[in-house]
């Protein structure tokens, strides 16, 4: 009989299965928290600002506030994931430290190391990363993130990139799944992903963690879309609080995600939920947040 | 025998794709109508709060509970076993089936950075130990009436029966070890059978 064995690859992993289906909603304070959780939320993300107003104010974008994480801890049931900048050993250490369920090591803060992650293996903690195409969401899980999501363009409410990321993920899933060995060797050469995952991603047809969308999702019907591309759930960054009536979109893309493939219903849950956020073309952005990471 | 996992929330394609292992067919359950028509059902985990609220909103919460009641066997895990309980005893307001004999703390073992794995006898099940995977996993507080208790871990019962009803506060569906989903469908076919054996 094995001992008891806390922050495992299985227990890691395993706990982002629990998200799947779902909706994770970023708030700035208590209230929100318990608008999320009441719309149905599988968990929220707590930070200072959504991205939509770190977009707009500019400036450095670190970690929140410890005292305002522990204070939506402290307001919900539901899991609480917090921000780490990307290479920020330190900042994911004091969040493992307060017990956040899960860190995103996010492209959405400015970078805090131009050539390296954290080495997301070490932690208790699990972590979740952003990913373009294969190589990127491979690298991430080599350093030992539990779950991917897609870039897209976070605080713009335009959900083209998320879709691009999606579609090269999944255009590259099935460009190696035609690959034999030797293919596969100089195919993870050329996108920079260890072979070992990448068999892995050859034999499972898909990533071998799950994976979100992420990045710029306004409206029942984008998060409809993202499910219909093969994402297992959907963040919701800015798309639920700078919404016109954001208890009411949240709920609808609640909603949404669980009766993606039922037109009627989405057609139902798109009616009545208020103006989306404003959105922006991805060409006059002077910050592509997309593009932090390596 | 139809099969379903019901599929609101969560980790269900995990029972999904484990169940196909046992050698079933089983069905993706997201409306009343899928409801109806499976004879046994798999509660997968997830998160119990936002499974109420759309089981609720898609008017399958009273048809489920009726279901469970009417003797439909039901294997539950985490979330599942939560929605499950007759009691949760540490959130004020969230709804429960009340149809399982059982009273839970949700998020008994802590957070995520407490989430452990580790081995636990089932004889039910055969000597092997079996690797459980707690993950903000309910705790349960107390039991009462017929629950039976399969086993424990640290002093508190991790997986218990009571009539068709199976449930574990852990997660059997991400190790691939198939034995308990094998004694649940073991138990599912009894029922079956004794529902044919009463029409005759």
């Amino acid at each position: 009989m094995k001992m008891e064995a806390k922050g495992t690859w299985t227990v890691k992993k395993g706990f982002a299965e629990m998200f799947k289906n779902g909706v994770i909603m970023d708030v700035t304070n208590p209230e929100q928290a318990k608008i999320a959780q009441d719309a149905g939320a599988t968990a929220v993300m707590a930070l200072e600002r959504v991205p939509a107003d770190i977009r707009k104010e500019g400036g450095v974008a670190r970690m929140a506030k410890i005292g305002l994480i522990k204070e939506i801890m402290e307001s919900v049931t539901i899991p609480v994931m917090a921000k780490a900048r990307i290479g920020h050993i330190a900042e994911a250490k004091i969040l493992e430290a307060i017990g956040v369920d899960f860190i995103d090591e996010s492209e959405v803060l400015t970078p805090a190391d131009d050539k390296y992650h954290i080495d997301k293996r070490i932690f208790t903690v699990p972590f979740v990363c952003g990913a373009r195409n294969l190589g990127e969401a491979v690298r991430r899980i080599a350093e030992g993130a539990a779950m991917i999501r897609t870039k897209g363009e976070a605080g713009t409410g335009n959900i083209i990139e998320a879709v691009k990321h999606m579609r090269t993920v999944n255009e590259e899933v099935r460009k190696a799944q035609m690959m034999n060995d030797a293919e596969l060797v100089h195919y993870g050469k050329e996108i920079g992903a260890p072979v070992e995952i990448l068999s892995q991603v050859r034999e499972l047809g898909r990533l071998p963690v799950v994976n979100f969308a992420a990045g710029g999702v306004a409206t029942p019907a984008d998060a409809a879309l993202m499910m219909m591309l093969g994402c297992d759930g959907v963040f919701v960054g800015s798309g639920i609080f700078k919404s016109k009536d954001p208890a009411r979109m949240a709920k609808a893309i609640v909603e949404a995600v669980s009766h993606y493939e039922n037109a009627e219903a989405l057609a139902e849950i798109s009616e009545n939920v208020g103006d989306a956020m404003d959105g922006l073309e991805i060409e006059t952005l002077e910050v592509r947040m997309e593009e932090r990471g390596w | 025998m139809k099969i379903g996992v019901l599929g609101i929330q969560g980790a269900i394609q995990e029972h999904l794709s484990i169940l196909r292992k046992t050698g079933v067919e089983p069905s993706w359950v997201k409306n009343r109508k899928e409801l109806d028509s499976v004879e046994a059902l798999v509660m997968p985990g997830g998160e119990s709060t936002t499974m109420i609220k759309l089981l609720k909103r898609f008017e399958m919460w009273e048809i489920l509970r009726n279901r469970i009641e009417d003797g439909m066997p039901v294997l539950a895990t985490c979330a599942g076993m939560i929605l499950l309980s007759r009691k949760i005893e540490n959130v004020v307001n969230q709804d429960s089936l009340g149809v399982l004999d059982i009273s839970v703390k949700r998020n008994g073992y802590g957070r995520q950075i407490n989430s452990f794995e580790v081995d636990l006898q089932i004889d039910e099940i055969g000597p092997e130990p079996f690797r459980a995977v707690f993950i903000r996993a309910p705790k349960i507080e107390s039991i009462s009436g017929e629950v039976r208790v399969l086993t424990s871990y640290d002093g508190s019962p991790v997986l218990v029966r009571q009539g068709n009803v199976l449930a574990a506060s852990f997660h059997p569906e991400l190790t691939g070890d198939l034995r308990i989903h094998r004694y649940f469908l073991k138990m599912a076919e009894a029922a079956e059978k004794r529902i044919k054996e009463c029409a005759e």
